[in-house]
């Protein structure tokens, strides 16, 4: 039969299934055919922290939701136009978001009354009635996906596995996408077992069959690919991104890479990424603890490595006392600390901004440390390099704030040419062999940047001893003097509050100039504030848009920004973190909006706020 | 991969001390007062310290490595301060964390010598994890353990190491903790070095100093050392020259293990795998052990190790063990030589560009 075709700008798909049903395999597949199909796209990947939960419960669900549009969008949606719900957990847990009229795709084989129960569905809901509002499509995945490959020599249990691969097959004959790169990356996957790879190949082009012929279909949809800024683009994650950042810093400045890091969600991948590049001279070193991790790079920032450690949160708080020793004997060190939900262990798959005061002020004594927050998965590469900039010029500890979203979280990356990254090589030197016999003072400062010599071991005639114990200035031998104390504090201080001065001034994006209201943000809720200024400009509303990527030291206008307008509003995935420095330093009584759900902000909901605010201005 | 300096091991003659192969030969021999910095030291009169840094200082020569290339890294504590006073690089850091900080240094510079001075406390109590876990990766670091059974630092709180029931101002009414044996512990953690010596006997401590520098991999050396101020006279028993003939058991690799008046006493296995002290005239000579610092399995050197008693018995010193094992840098600088080996140097271009690129003009 031959299908109706739509056009469509843009569309948010949402996979969702049991942890079991491999949803986060076909999101991503289906997120590289729209990459390579050349669409704009961003993805929020949402899965419990248990690897595998009771299967068909509640707390097992595990989704996947892709926006991809013929424009540049900036953020993964805030609701799905398309459900699809292998289960009836899925379902549940799920369908709130589905607005009225949005397609549901149900795999109705799971809808047996032992799996309704177990979620607390009295009545099935594909025959109750409930979901009237919705253009349900009832397909029996499993079974359909059981049949398609009956020829194959695989159990039952492996036919049922490939379920994803038939709801991803379908998917890709719904939204006409090129079905080469997951057939390609089905036969690297499983080269090793041929049966399982036909399988899986199989069930893929039964999908996509039944996406042609059936009648559960009507419509088939076209997205035209996305008008981006010319060049070479691939797809990418934030801590991909984070960890190629480090190996092109490394390359750039000429430091063989060090780094030591302990497992911890959702930080783990960095670690993943970086052990595979040894080619480059990467060192990565899995600690016994997230002490030992900073401890070990700390050590090798000592000996003239491009060290860093990567974390999240609660590895954060164990890392404190080694930050302090960096700050103190004036080291480079880079600290990825990709946030996630907390207190203690709280939500360790969802995301937060919840540690920019632990980044700020989580050390005992005066112990600035310059903070750079990154604001998409592809910024994570080039915050990590400014952030290893700072590090190596001031030599100092530097935290790189991420988060879980921008993580796990993808979106298409036009790929830098190396020769227009930063020179890194230029920011630092070691220091050389005194010529002069006199003795090597370790705290002697340049005076444009205030940073100390960074005198390796093994340079003839530089030995010196550096310690957590206060140092004189200039000589660094041992002080316990009252005035020379109070000098080195505010000297290290000063060397951070320096910084400004380097920085790029924040940019406001304030189209005409008459906005009277500011949103500022931070990190990874750019996309979400970004989108929402963009529908309250096309409701006829001016409102002006700042993001700060440098959150210690601020960038030198920031208290002009800030007092440019007559309301600022700031959201923040916390209660009001930057909000409280902004108030505390600039006496701006910013307007706090603040949402922590573990989630990135719906756009939505932020263009209702932010509308508020204007009509209150 | 650019080196941090450049700097290569300059072919020499003379036979190497085993950990230091990749580190660069001196070209002029050193002196123990090349080694000593102009700080002064701060130790209180008659500490067991003393003894300790002069007979470090007096060694180092014999590495025969440039001032340069020697790096010590402490934690907290009294012994902590020894970095100081040896004029090299030096890195006091934070309370436990020397061998977590040593072992990133180590393997990212093998062609440095690594020594971290630690304590009973700082090594075993706040820093225990990351001791045990640079002895079992064997990372070529020497880890050097004041042993003096008390917190000095903190003024006379009893340690991991102290006696159960010692009277301190935290334990008025006597601790109530079994004490770690630091040579069982390091043994269980399979180090691959692993010796006692004492702060009075300088010569003995030179020699283990020495044989450590010549294991690469870790090596950990307890050094009984007398706190005056706080623990005084806590290795007495074996510090008079009578009393020591009796107690001390002085291992030396391929001889039979004797002490006691006239060397009449030697060891043998009992029932239960332990050993067990016997007199030489009445023993069957085949069952009398002479000392195996090679044996792979650290059972034996373990069995060595628990012949320590409160009363100070019998306290073997020496190398307890000394196997070969691949040291963690090694391995770690290997990896990066296959990896390039295998598919070339990085290439940082193919690396941002991936395998899924598309191009939009
Ligand atoms: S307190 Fe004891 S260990 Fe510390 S310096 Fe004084 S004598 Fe030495």
């Amino acid at each position: 039969m031959t299908k109706q075709v739509q056009t469509l700008d843009h569309v948010i798909i949402r996979f969702a299934g049991d942890s079991g049903d491999g949803m986060q395999l076909a999101g991503d597949r289906f997120t590289q055919e729209t990459a390579a199909f050349g669409n704009d796209l961003s993805t929020l990947p949402n899965f419990p922290a248990e690897i595998r939960a009771p299967a068909g419960t509640l707390p097992g669900v595990s989704s996947f939701q892709l926006h991809f549009a013929d424009h540049d969008i900036l953020t993964p949606g805030d609701a799905p136009d398309v459900l699809i719900a292998m289960n009836p957990a899925a379902l549940r847990a799920n369908i709130s978001d589905l607005p009225r009229g949005g397609d549901l795709i149900v795999n109705t084989d799971e809808f047996t009354k032992r799996n309704l129960t177990k979620v607390g569905y009295a009545a099935n809901p594909l025959e109750d009635g409930s979901l009237e509002q919705y253009h349900v499509h009832a397909v029996p995945i499993t079974s359909m996906t059981v049949k398609a490959l009956e020829s194959f020599d695989i159990t039952r249990k492996d036919a049922e596995r490939a379920k994803n691969m038939f709801a991803l097959g379908m998917l890709s004959w719904l939204y006409d996408r090129p079905a080469e790169g997951t057939l390609g990356f089905l036969k690297a996957k499983f080269s090793g077992r041929p049966e399982i790879m036909q399988a899986n190949v199989a069930a893929f082009q039964a999908g996509w069959n039944f996406g042609e012929t059936t009648e559960a279909f009507s419509v088939r949809y076209e997205v035209k690919p996305a008008t981006l800024a010319p060049g070479s683009y691939r797809n990418i994650s934030g801590n991909t991104a984070l960890a190629y950042g480090l190996v092109t810093a490394s390359q750039l400045s000429g430091l063989p890479l060090f780094l030591g890091s302990y497992p911890i969600t959702p930080a783990s991948d960095i670690l993943h990424e970086l052990a595979r590049h040894k080619r480059f001279g990467v060192r990565t070193f899995q600690a016994e603890d997230e002490i030992a991790a900073v401890g070990a790079a700390l050590g090798a920032a000592f000996g003239g490595s491009l060290a860093v450690t990567s974390t999240s949160g609660p590895g954060m708080l164990l890392k404190a006392e080694t930050i302090g020793l960096a700050v103190s004997v004036e080291l480079p060190l880079i600290v990825c600390d990709i946030q996630r939900a907390g207190p203690s262990t709280g939500m360790p798959t969802k995301t937060e901004q919840a540690d920019l005061l632990q980044a700020m002020f989580g050390r005992n004594g005066e112990s600035p440390v310059p903070i750079v927050a990154a604001a998409s998965p592809a910024d994570c590469f080039s915050a990590v390099i400014e952030a290893a900039r700072i590090a190596v010029k001031y030599r100092t500890p530097v935290i790189l704030l991420s988060d879980g979203y921008l993580a796990n979280g993808s979106e298409p990356w036009r790929i830098p040419e190396i020769a227009s990254l930063p020179d890194l090589a230029s920011e630092f030197a070691f220091a050389t062999p005194g010529a002069d016999a006199g003795a090597f003072q370790p705290f002697l400062r340049d005076p444009a940047t205030l940073a100390r010599p960074w005198a390796i071991p093994g340079t003839p005639g530089l030995e010196h001893r550096i310690g957590g114990i206060e140092k004189a200035d200039v000589t660094g031998e041992i002080s316990y003097d009252p005035d020379n104390h109070d000098r080195m504090v505010r000297l290290r201080q000063a060397k951070i509050d320096g910084i400004a001065a380097d920085i790029a001034p924040l940019r406001v994006d304030d189209p005409d100039g008459s906005a009277r209201v500011l949103v500022i943000g931070w990190g990874s809720t750019y996309g979400s504030i970004g989108a929402a200024v963009r529908r309250v400009r096309n409701g006829g509303h001016p409102v002006a848009h700042a993001h700060l990527r440098y959150l210690n030291p601020f960038p030198p206008n920031l208290g002009e920004v800030l007092r440019r307008y007559d309301k600022v509003l700031l959201p923040e995935i916390n209660l009001g973190q930057l909000a409280l420095l902004l108030r505390g330093r600039f006496l701006v009584d910013v307007i706090s909006y603040n949402r922590v759900r573990g989630l990135p902000f719906r756009a939505a909901e932020l263009a209702g706020v932010i509308e508020d605010v204007i009509g209150h201005a | 991969m650019p080196e941090p300096n450049g700097r290569h091991n300059e072919g020499n003659s003379s036979p190497r001390l085993a950990s230091l192969t990749l580190v660069p030969h001196a070209a002029d021999r050193l002196t123990a007062k090349d080694f000593k910095s102009d700080q002064e030291v701060r130790w209180c009169p008659g500490c067991g310290d003393y003894a300790i840094v002069a007979a470090f200082q007096a060694f180092l020569p014999e590495l025969e490595v440039p001032r340069e290339n020697v790096v010590v890294i402490s934690g907290i504590g009294c012994s902590s301060r020894l970095p100081y006073y040896v004029d090299s690089y030096g890195l006091h850091s934070i309370h436990g964390r020397a061998p977590a900080i040593a072992t990133g240094l180590a393997s990212s510079r093998p062609d440095l010598s690594v020594w971290v001075i630690t304590g009973d406390g700082d090594a075993l109590s706040i820093g225990g994890n990351h001791l045990i876990h640079a002895l079992r990766r064997n990372v070529n670091i020497k880890i050097l353990l004041f042993n003096n059974r008390i917190y000095g630092l903190t003024k006379g709180q009893y340690s991991p190491t102290s006696e159960q029931g010692k009277i301190t101002k935290s334990t008025p009414f006597g601790s109530l903790d079994h004490p770690f044996n630091p040579v069982s512990l390091a043994l269980g953690a399979d180090a691959s070095f692993v010796a006692r010596t004492i702060d009075s006997d300088r010569r003995h401590l030179t020699s283990v100093l020495r044989a450590a520098a010549d294991h690469r991999g870790a090596a950990f050396i307890e050094i009984y050392q007398n706190c005056p101020i706080f623990n005084d006279d806590a290795f007495a028993p074996l510090k008079e020259p009578a009393a020591s003939a009796e107690r001390l058991i002085r291992l030396e690799h391929g001889e039979p293990v004797r002490f006691g008046p006239g060397a009449s006493r030697g060891l043998r296995f009992g029932s239960h795998g332990q050993l067990e002290p016997v007199d030489v005239a009445g023993a069957d000579p085949g069952t009398l052990i002479a000392h195996d610092a090679h044996r792979d399995d650290p059972s034996y050197a373990f069995a060595l190790s628990r012949l320590d008693t409160a009363d100070f018995a019998h306290i073997p010193v020496g190398v307890f063990r000394q196997v070969t094992q691949s040291s963690y840098d090694e391995l770690m600088a290997d990896q990066i030589a296959a990896a390039r080996r295998h598919s070339g140097p990085g290439d940082l271009a193919a690396l941002l560009a991936g395998n899924d690129t598309w191009e939009v003009h």
